[in-house]
């Protein structure tokens, strides 16, 4: 997910420049002057039309933790933050004025619909205390939020391995975080130099101490399941990700003289840069580490800590049930009625959803044979096959060399997804858009299912950019007792190359099947915002 | 916490009781360190900072005087037994397991190895098993060893151990005093691996990683008295018995309070969210037959052999002398303690360690030897493959060629011993020709030599 710059172009006039370097607080007059500006530079960017994105949400939360926080006296001046401020802030009454000073560049209507959100918010905030607990108001009425701003946006740090500065910053990040850092392993392939490149055989584990007393162990444990492999798959990993804050959860105890809803967050983020070294996390880890951390951050102040806990606890059910359980159950029952009788359905490596998809169209009395479509080097097509014809239903199994040779007989492909990003297209185990290619040029149709929490405001359109890159020495097999590739790292011509995921363009799908409904892949961006809506 | 650490350190050393008699096992001088300061190292260089050490009195006395220990900067939490030797190591896990609250690391105290220890706790940790052990290839000890007549020691009891294909899953175990009758496998071990190796060659090095649920077991089941001898196998068999999945349905004869080990581990919360995750996880640590990962068992063990690298159990006195060899090796430590007082025209091995505070005269030569603290060597005295332990006083002119001499002994004069192991506190007279090979002279209680085994009479360094 691309990080949002730190610098947006609202921060150009000298003297705010100058008190800021200076680290002075803004003056009040200057913060207005300041709010004026960004609520102008908004209202031009309201005409343009875009996907609503959290950004912003992001970016206030980071510049909330750097303000000083000694805001009290000037609650007013509380969200005078460098953020656009789409979201209404609780404005009080003698700000109003100074929004009817404005330039009369702004269309009544508008402001008009943007008092009455404020208002609707500040009653809503009239209850909460503790400025600085206060998570950024995220309901968005009027649909476009301020992303348009020339927002100058950072390149996250893990595509930028060859910059020896990011590095840099990610080992001092990491000293901080008492975490060890994980080297690079073998030679990387140029076109994918940007990217890191770990070795399964040299866990992380190596490094730390045994009894771990820095990481939780529940951290450890998953971190080193989701290195070797024994976690794999999108929804297996979220919800193992999950199980695992709930025993953080339930052991943590705030110390004295903290709050829940801040220390436990700042627990939290040695704890998901662990993670994210043992494996980079995946979209839809992403998106749960964002709602438990809105839901931290959400538990007002004044909460014992063991009704904290438990609410928390029972939000992290909530999710999962909702988003993973209940959302396949709602995917099956759209997919089935597409599947009829006497199809051929194709499906590519071991997707948990699509296996249930089959498996529960298979109950429902269902004809149809599945064809079962595999690669090297992971070969999870074998565990989907196992899993397919323990339930009973006939299956053919073949290597994805072997695709266009039987896709004159199949009938529908249905893919499982990683993530599906902004710009509608779906991220997958690699080969998935190799395959999307060849269904198109048959004329198949081609219908991914994925739940809508896997959906991520990232824009790709190739595989370059990032990506992930597996241990090299997994595509080294032993056969008849020999290995040709045993000594690849002294070739000096030769690289390995294990990408794990790769990008399918929309023209290629034909339908998404979310827990929405049946979607175009163009949609995509409208779900977001509802989401975000709804949020 | 993560793990808890557990040192066994009231074992008798009962296979080399010559000496243990005056000085227990867990304190015996190795390079000049005492014994169990190896795996308290060990647990200290991976980041332990509290250790549980079981042991006796009389050890935990000597623990508090000696300088060593005093370098061990964890926190030492001894708990002392009785010393009658009934008590076994799972007896010892069942007394602290009030301590217990989280997964225990058990080492005993005679372990010396370099082995990185995550490769063991790895396992136990991305497995969820419920026992990692470690184990390396066997030692042959190729150096003669005072007392012993040059005749193969009596039938080492083998151990089979059986591993899957990967050479991690624990599938068997077994002694051979308990397969009298050949080795049979269940069939629904085969079924489910029906790819076993079979080893013999392995050594047990007797760290185990326990899960916490095995601990409340042993509460509940006090008929298990070793770790290694009963618990081990019973839980290696117990993963492929079949599951209590109907808990109801018990046998008569058992104790209804008594909980089965599987009811303990299944008990643990959040078992659906786990259930959940494997489920959807495209994972399988087999394949070829049409079950889940782990083929549905809650209990599994696991085994990491090493077999590079130096992994010593020292119950043994072959394994104490080459463990007095190469525990030195282990350790970036200058070879002659800065306390002691070698004069310049003595010749010195580059093998040898000399310890604090001893006094080595002129013209004597030291060579692939262990000299202990506080031992004085006279002039002229030629010193070839042997240890030396504490307190020793070594008079003019004498000749030790592979021998083990124990604490406060003092050799005579012009004194010739070849292999042979001294007591604590003997003396042997000047002038004692001992061109005699293994000549044994063990203690009894009123400091009197009992018996020797002697195998050529030239002339007796002492007769009773």
């Amino acid at each position: 997910m691309a990080d949002s710059g730190v610098t947006d172009g609202l921060c150009d006039t000298d003297d705010i420049e100058r008190s800021k370097t200076e680290g002075k607080e803004l003056t009040k007059e200057e913060k207005q002057r300041l709010r004026k500006e960004k609520k102008h530079q908004k209202k031009i960017k309201e005409k343009k039309d875009d996907a609503a994105s959290h950004e912003d949400e992001k970016k206030k939360k980071k510049k909330k933790e750097e303000k000083p926080v000694g805001a009290a006296s000037q609650p007013p001046t509380q969200p005078s933050q460098k953020a656009p401020a789409p979201a209404p802030v609780p404005v009080p009454a003698s700000e109003t004025p100074a929004l009817a000073d404005k330039p009369a560049k702004s269309k009544a209507d508008l402001k008009a619909e943007r008092r009455a959100r404020q208002e609707s918010e500040r009653a809503s905030k009239q209850g909460k205390k503790g400025d600085v607990g206060q998570p950024v108001p995220t309901s968005k009425p009027k649909a476009p939020p301020s992303e348009l701003q020339p927002v100058v946006k950072r390149l996250p740090e893990h595509v930028q391995v060859d910059n020896p500065d990011v590095l840099k910053k990610l080992a001092k990040k990491l000293e901080r975080q008492q975490i060890p850092l994980r080297s690079d392993y073998g030679y990387k392939v140029s076109l994918f130099s940007h990217l890191h490149q770990y070795s399964r055989k040299a866990p992380l584990t190596q490094q730390l101490g045994i009894p771990s007393t820095v990481i939780h162990p529940a951290i450890v444990r998953l971190g080193l399941q989701y290195s070797q492999g024994i976690v794999a798959g999108s929804n297996a990993r979220s919800v193992a990700l999950l199980h695992a804050f709930k025993q953080v959860i339930r052991d943590y105890t705030t110390p004295p003289n903290e709050e829940l809803s801040r220390d436990l967050v700042n627990k939290l983020k040695p704890y998901i840069s662990f993670l994210n070294q043992c494996r980079p996390l995946s979209a839809s880890m992403g998106n749960a580490i964002k709602y438990i951390k809105k839901e931290i951050s959400n538990i007002p102040s004044q909460c014992k800590e063991e009704e904290a806990k438990s609410k928390l606890l029972s939000c992290i059910e909530c999710y999962i049930n909702e988003k993973i359980i209940l959302a396949a159950k709602a995917i099956a029952k759209y997919s089935i009625e597409k599947i009829s009788d006497g199809d051929v359905i194709l499906v590519y490596g071991c997707s948990s959803l699509v296996n249930h998809i089959l498996c529960e169209a298979f109950e429902k009395k269902r004809k149809f044979r599945v064809i079962v479509v595999d690669s090297r080097p992971r070969l999870e097509g074998r565990e989907a096959l196992r899993r397919l014809v323990q339930r009973g239903i006939s299956c053919t199994y073949v290597l994805i060399s072997a695709v266009s040779y039987i896709l004159p007989e199949v009938s529908k492909v249905f893919l499982g997804a990683h993530a599906l990003l902004a710009n509608g297209y779906v991220m997958s185990r690699v080969g998935t858009s190799q395959i999307a290619l060849v269904a198109k040029a048959f004329n198949v149709p081609v219908l991914v299912c994925c739940e809508t929490y896997k959906f991520c405001e990232r824009v790709q359109t190739d595989s370059f950019v990032s990506n992930e890159l597996d241990d090299p020495d997994e595509l080294i097999v032993t056969r008849k007792g020999k290995t040709q590739l045993e000594h690849w790292q002294e070739v000096p011509s030769l690289g390995l190359l294990n990408l794990v995921y790769d990008v399918t363009p929309p023209d290629f799908v034909d339908l998404v099947i979310t827990d929405l409904g049946m979607i175009p892949c163009t949609s995509v961006p409208v779900v977001l915002r509802v989401k975000n809506v709804d949020q | 916490m993560e793990l808890q650490a557990v040192l066994m350190a009231a074992g008798g050393g009962s296979r080399m009781p010559d000496l243990t008699y005056n000085t227990p096992k867990p304190m015996l001088p190795v390079g000049n360190k005492p014994l169990m300061w190896y795996p308290l190292n060990l647990l200290e260089r991976v980041g332990f900072e509290e250790v549980i050490v079981i042991t006796t009195k009389e050890v935990h006395k000597m623990m508090s005087t000696d300088p060593k220990m005093k370098d061990v900067k964890m926190k030492l939490d001894v708990v002392c037994i009785q010393e009658d030797g009934d008590m076994g190591t799972a007896d010892a896990l069942r007394h602290i397991q009030q301590k217990i609250k989280t997964d225990v690391l058990v080492v005993s105290c005679d372990l010396i190895t370099d082995v990185a220890l995550h490769e063991v706790v790895d396992l136990f940790r991305a497995h969820n098993a419920t026992l990692a052990m470690l184990m390396s290839k066997a030692h042959e000890f190729t150096d003669t060893v005072p007392g012993q007549k040059g005749k193969k020691k009596t039938a080492e009891q083998r151990d089979f151990v059986g591993v899957d294909q990967s050479g991690k899953r624990l599938l068997f175990m077994a002694n051979e005093a308990d397969l009298e009758d050949g080795l049979s496998i269940r069939k629904s071990i085969m079924r489910k691996h029906p790819r076993m190796h079979i080893k013999t060659g392995l050594e047990d090095a007797h760290l185990y990683c326990l899960k916490k649920a095995v601990v409340d077991f042993l509460a509940d089941n006090k008929s298990i008295s070793s770790i290694r001898g009963e618990l081990v196998p019973y839980l290696v068999r117990k993963q492929f018995s079949k599951t209590t999945n109907s808990p109801k349905i018990k046998d008569d004869a058992e104790d209804q309070n008594q909980k089965t080990i599987d009811e303990l581990l299944i008990s643990s919360r959040d078992e659906p969210l786990l259930q959940l995750a494997q489920e959807r996880s495209c994972w399988n640590d087999h394949r070829g037959d049409m079950s889940e990962a782990y083929h549905g068992g809650k209990l599994r063990c696991y085994v990491h052999i090493i077999d590079q690298g130096l992994c010593y159990r020292v119950n043994t006195l072959a394994a104490y002398i080459e463990a007095n060899r190469l525990a030195p090796k282990l350790f970036e430590e200058p070879a002659v303690h800065p306390s002691a007082v070698i004069s310049e025209r003595c010749q010195m091995g580059s093998d040898s360690i000399i310890g604090a505070l001893c006094q080595v005269a002129d013209k004597t030569s030291i060579k692939r030897s262990t000299i202990g603290n506080s031992t004085t060597v006279k002039e002229k005295v030629k010193v070839t493959n042997s240890i030396i332990m504490h307190g020793v006083t070594i008079e003019e002119g004498c000749n030790i060629q592979g021998c083990v001499i124990c604490s406060n002994a003092v050799i005579g004069r012009g004194a010739d011993l070849k292999y042979c192991l001294v007591g604590s506190g003997q003396q042997i007279e000047p002038e004692g020709e001992d061109q005699i090979s293994f000549i044994h002279i063990m203690q009894c209680s009123n400091d009197k030599p009992v018996c020797f085994r002697i195998v050529r009479k030239h002339r007796l360094v002492s007769s009773y």
